[in-house]
């Protein structure tokens, strides 16, 4: 048998984290693929990267600052022109506080 | 000479200043080609020809109140559907964002606008970007027009297959791995990833914010040109655009490649290499030398880790970015649904294909407690050695001339049921993604099945212009004879 570096418990454990449901039979392709691509990956322990700074960026900038200026923004209307649900000026959701 | 549709920016520039036709006319003959066409191809998610003849007709009162236009004037052009196009649907390709109408453009999309281009339609892609072939879409797959029966790469399949089969004169796509080179090689058109932070990602649909980058797909070198010209520069709505003036880039393009250095990482010719496609590449390094170019023989040692570091850092990114698709502000909300935790999971689960919940659940799993180490932080400093390597390279040459893939167009299907074997595809392009570099990609020959076979072309971080001029001088100078599908 392969190796397992992931189990089905820890991928629906996983799924639930990103707000994913997924079906008996998802939950096993799923798990058997991100086997293959996790064991694919062991390849990286065979670098040694002590005292490597990590890279998060391609292109080392300072943060840009900018006048805390107002400029013209989106209008009510506009943004609430693609909810799913609204009521009134509000986007409406279910109920969150019984 | 050739249908106005199968003309370049270039040509079209010149026939629209001389009043051979009008930007109405040159629209009305792309629409008619969509028309004949589109039902083999499938390049667009959505068709916009009422706007396109409106911009049309506004370009045409433009042109001919001047003498002096830019040259995207009148252009007809097809735009990822990863940009936001204000007023017009923007999918993202997923049903989540399927009846999504952005209430602004994106940068990119403002620029081409204002430079007088006219926009045909929004093409077709992978799901958020993510895959290498445009089957992901939730909208089908498109077809590479060189070989219905093959993909046209990804994720800016469509765009590209718009190019070469003359739905569109040009295009723009977007490139976090490979999406833009990588069609444009398997479709053979030019493709061109410009630096990280060159082009403003303001309104381009975020998948891993460190590596994407917008850029142009045209059917020749000077038109990707025209296209960066009109797109690059800062923009202070994308704190990730880097604040430095954008040269002259069709200036460039006559620089030659004199006796510039160019360098051939040995990593990249590889055994199980397409024999065809390397045949193609060393014919194309060959011309180079004919032309006075110096070769020299480079390494990039950590090649072989760039595809596992590349799929750990962009899909956490994408695991963090793609949070906001929850059904609450836009996009798809589920119709039934019993509380906040169901509709959550009801809204991701029906709105998200299987590669971006793989993808989502990927990342999610190396930014968790426990392995995060591992796997997250693991691959950045992979990325710091990747980086590295190009820097060290770029101490012996000035550009570095590669395949842009293995291997020619694959066949519909081939590749879907097994994940790994789609990543593995994009060997070439990934590394200049994670080192922030220009690269380009533009057709070297055909296979003998008569399919496109791309030539790849990096260099160091905002010189596209050396990067431009030498993908010139090549085109110039091998003469490829047939450019078109004959489709």
């Amino acid at each position: 048998m392969r190796e397992k570096k992931i189990t089905e418990e820890e991928v629906k454990h996983v799924a639930l984290l990103a707000r994913l449901h997924l079906s008996g039979e998802e939950l096993k392709a799923f798990t058997e693929q991100l086997n293959n691509i996790l064991i694919y990956m062991d390849m990286l322990k065979k670098l040694d990267t002590t005292g490597v700074e990590p890279t998060s960026h391609p292109v080392l900038v300072p943060t840009p600052f900018r006048e805390d200026n107002v400029t013209p923004s989106l209008s009510q209307d506009l943004t609430l022109s693609n909810a799913p649900q609204k009521e009134k000026k509000f986007f409406k959701v279910p109920r969150i506080i019984e | 000479m050739a249908p106005l549709y199968y003309r370049t920016i270039s040509e079209l520039h010149e026939g629209l200043k001389k009043k051979e036709f009008t930007s109405v006319e040159l629209t009305q003959a792309v629409i008619k080609r969509i028309g004949e066409i589109e039902g083999k191809i499938h390049s667009f998610i959505t068709v916009t020809p009422d706007m396109a003849l409106e911009q049309a007709g506004d370009a045409d009162r433009r042109i001919s109140s001047g003498d002096h236009f830019p040259s995207l004037c009148g252009i007809p052009m097809a735009i990822k559907d990863i940009f936001c196009t204000k007023g017009v649907r923007t999918t993202c390709a997923s049903r989540i964002l399927s009846n999504f109408v952005p209430p602004y453009d994106s940068t990119i999309t403002r620029r081409l606008r204002e430079a007088g281009a006219v926009f045909v339609g929004k093409t077709n892609m992978d799901e958020f970007a993510m895959g290498s072939s445009t089957e992901t879409s939730f909208y089908g797959t498109t077809f590479n027009p060189w070989d219905t029966s093959r993909v046209p790469g990804g994720s800016s399949g469509g765009s590209a297959a718009a190019v070469a089969s003359g739905e569109c004169i040009a295009s723009v796509g977007t490139d976090t791995g490979g999406s833009i080179r990588q069609p444009a090689s398997l479709c053979g058109i030019v493709g061109l990833k410009p630096t990280y932070g060159r082009v403003s990602r303001y309104g381009m649909i975020a998948f891993a914010s460190s590596l994407d980058q917008g850029g142009p797909m045209t059917k020749d070198v000077k038109d990707c040109a025209i296209v960066l010209q009109a797109i690059a520069g800062h923009d202070p709505a994308d704190s990730t655009s880097v604040n430095r003036p954008v040269p002259d880039y069709l200036k460039a393009l006559e620089k030659g490649i004199g006796r510039m250095k160019f360098g051939i990482p040995k990593e990249y010719f590889m055994p199980g290499m397409d024999p065809e496609v390397e045949g193609a590449v060393r014919k194309a390094i060959g011309t180079l030398k004919a032309m006075g170019a110096e070769l020299v023989e480079i390494s990039l040692p950590h090649t072989e880790f760039a595809i596992s570091t590349y799929y750990i850092i962009a899909p956490s990114e994408a695991s963090s970015n793609l949070a906001r698709y929850d059904g609450v502000k836009f996009g798809y909300r589920t119709p039934k649904y019993q509380d906040l935790m169901d509709m959550y999971l009801k809204t991701r689960s029906e709105g998200f294909g299987n590669e971006v919940k793989r993808r989502i659940m990927l990342g999610t799993y190396a930014l968790s407690s426990g392995y995060y180490e591992a796997y997250y932080r693991k691959a950045q400093q992979v990325r710091t050695l990747l980086r590295l390597d190009f820097i060290k390279a770029f101490d012996k040459c000035d550009i570095i001339v590669t395949p842009t893939t293995p291997t020619p167009a694959f066949k519909i299907g081939e590749k879907t049921s097994d994940p790994l074997q789609m990543y593995l595809s994009d060997i070439f392009t990934i590394s200049c993604n994670l080192a922030g570099l220009p690269g380009v990609s533009l057709p070297c020959g055909l296979t003998k099945e008569g399919l496109p076979i791309g030539l790849q072309i990096l260099g160091r971080p905002f010189d596209e212009e050396t990067v431009l001029s030498s993908a010139y001088s090549y085109e110039q100078s091998a003469q490829l004879i047939k450019r078109q599908p004959s489709i």
